[in-house]
């Protein structure tokens, strides 16, 4: 086991920068180093970019591979998170309903408040978009957290069942308001229930990159106390967390941080489970190691992701959300599986 | 001390516990007896602060429970409660830690170490201390949880008491790992020390015990050491079964004996 090992975050963060490079290299129009080098020094120095190649890393790439890179360290950390107030491994925000809320809610706005009030969009200007995302986000989770808690706990085989049905409103809901959309970008279904990062602009890597920021400080600090609660709330108590508060910032804060990064980027399923999966296989379960860990490699994950897409049939791009189904759903059918025969064994209860 | 008043507890409409009024002393092992569905477990969880929904007054040296921060009472409280779960893989040394956060705010110190250490090896656990928890036999996890819940309590308080509460802690361990547990715990036992114990096995807790309490139904019915409470017609009453009490050879205190009914 690597976890006693303190090459392992050196790693990741090597790992995670030669991806961002790679990321920023390949693609439609090819970016070498000496480029992305040379388009640095103008932009600091404020000079215009030299060459096309220059103004397609700064303008294009470079927001892009970023804004990917914070919405994989997002929801790596958000599975992380889920799963520790769970005390589950198969909780992630695309399966509880966390981000098609999202989707849904920022699909009404983009579609609707154009149409509706002009004024409105200026009023809370690029904010409006990700308010939305949160409270469809908020939304959907609380309905689904309420119908599936039985008397104190929640049962994480109605949890995943409701949330099923909750997707697939949202989802059709979405759908509905592709349909009915003008904008071309919005009309495209996939671009909410897959997910791309096709339109990503540094106005978007600035507002997701804030909340993650803020996010990942403020769940770090409560990685003792989501340990503690790995030993069950009464434990907790006695070790002088309080549960119910703490279960309540946890949501909050992870909805928030996966409602932004969907409002731009739409629905990506299973980061959550895949990251928290294999790191618990590297280094345990240790959430003072395992958030900071989550945040890098999800972030290196999804840019090789996003990366493949781009690729894979290239001129033409695949939405994201088909790799990350592909690689995502048989980890979760063996979670799956791994939870049922816990359960069967009669002793252990989840 | 630990003091408790009147306390009233019921769940729906079911009285579960009925006015118990009772005085725990340091330097005792106190221990509560009684059938199932006796209220002892309820009366354990709302002494240590995790049931608050009961009527009547606890205090622990004076200071009543409800002013006591949950935080500041971790630092001098600890509770070893029927075997928890875990569901993620941890090492046997990072359970042992969680017993400290209580003591440190984002990193453990050089001393929360030092602590862990000699739990562990008090408890013979450095052998485990890189193993996975959830590989680990049912007693040897009850053995890291015990680790768990001493390193809270390890050093004495500078001024006060510190409290060590033990739900029915005995139901995964062979007799040996019994009788160590039992004696590991009444060797905390000093005058700087409130130690509670729920137990079912009587001889045990005959054994073990300064100090026993009988509940029934919801209330008290009786308390005192062992050597003068323990009679046939209490045990009779209390567990509704016919007994007979004789000395037991190797320890010179009463050995309970149970018959069919």
């Amino acid at each position: 086991m690597l976890r006693q090992n303190k090459y392992f975050f050196p790693a990741l963060g090597v790992l995670l920068i030669v991806v961002l490079i790679a990321g920023i290299a390949f693609g439609a129009v090819p970016i070498s180093v000496a480029d992305m080098y040379n388009a640095l020094l103008h932009l600091f120095q404020g000079k215009p970019a030299g060459n096309i190649y220059e103004g397609v890393f700064i303008q294009l790439r470079l927001p892009r591979v970023l804004l990917c890179a914070i919405t994989g360290s997002i929801l790596a950390v958000s599975g992380v998170l889920m799963q520790g107030l769970f005390r589950n491994p198969i909780v992630e925000p695309g399966l509880v309903g966390t981000s098609s809320g999202a989707a849904l809610g920022a699909s009404i706005v983009f579609v609707m408040a154009p149409a509706f009030s002009p004024a409105m969009k200026s009023f809370t200007g690029p904010w409006l978009l990700p308010l939305a995302a949160f409270c469809g986000a908020l939304l959907a989770s609380f309905i689904v957290y309420s119908l599936a808690k039985n008397a104190r706990r929640v049962s994480v085989l109605s949890l995943l069942l409701i949330g099923i049905a909750i997707n697939a409103v949202c989802l059709s809901g979405t759908g509905f308001m592709s349909y009915i959309a003008r904008d071309p970008q919005a009309r495209s279904i996939t671009f909410w229930n897959l997910g791309t990062f096709s339109g990503a602009s540094w106005q978007q890597v600035f507002i997701v990159g804030a909340i993650a920021v803020i996010g990942f400080i403020i769940s770090f600090r409560y990685s003792k106390q989501l340990n503690a609660l790995l030993l069950g709330e009464e434990e907790a108590l006695y070790l002088g967390v309080d549960p119910d508060r703490l279960k309540k910032r946890i949501m909050l804060l992870n909805t928030a941080m996966v409602a932004v990064a969907t409002a731009f980027v739409g629905v990506i399923a299973f980061m959550g489970l895949i990251v928290p999966h294999v790191l618990r296989l590297l280094i345990g379960s240790d959430n003072k190691r395992l958030l900071p860990a989550a945040m890098l490699l999800g972030a290196a994950l999804l840019t090789l992701a996003d990366m493949c897409a781009r690729l894979l049939l290239a001129p033409a791009e695949l939405p994201i959300g088909i790799i990350t189904s592909i690689v995502g759903a048989p980890v979760f059918i063996i979670l799956l599986k791994r939870f049922d025969l816990m359960q069967n064994k009669g002793g252990e209860h989840a | 001390m630990l003091s408790t008043r009147n306390i009233y507890y019921r769940i729906g409409k079911k009285l579960i516990l009925k006015g118990i009024n009772a005085d725990f002393l340091p330097g005792k092992f106190n221990m509560i007896l009684g059938p199932n569905g006796s209220g002892k477990s309820s009366f354990l969880k709302i002494f240590s602060g995790d049931l608050n929904r009961y009527d009547g007054n606890i205090s622990y040296a004076g200071t009543p429970l409800e002013q006591i921060s949950k935080e500041k009472l971790a630092c001098y409280r600890a509770v070893m409660s029927q075997l928890p779960e875990l569901s993620f893989p941890l090492l046997v040394e990072e359970v042992v830690m969680m017993g400290r956060y209580p003591h440190f705010h984002f990193q453990p110190n050089k001393k929360d170490h030092e602590v862990c250490h000699a739990v562990m090896e008090r408890m013979n656990l450095l052998d485990f201390r890189t193993r996975n928890y959830l590989t680990l036999s049912g007693g040897e996890k009850q053995r890291v949880q015990f680790a768990r819940v001493l390193a809270q309590i390890w050093e004495k308080p500078a001024d006060g008491f510190r409290y060590l509460f033990l739900d029915e802690p005995l139901t995964s361990l062979d007799i040996n790992y019994q009788q160590e547990f039992l004696q590991i715990a009444s060797s905390f036992c000093d005058a700087h020390t409130v130690i509670i114990a729920v137990i079912h096995d009587i001889n045990l807790a005959i054994q073990y015990a300064d100090q026993l309490f009988f509940m029934k139904a919801g209330e008290l019915v009786a308390q005192g050491s062992p050597d003068t409470l323990i009679n046939e017609n209490l045990i009779s009453k209390v567990f509704d079964v016919s007994t007979s009490i004789m000395r037991n050879p190797l320890t010179g205190k009463p050995l309970v004996l149970f018959a069919n009914s």
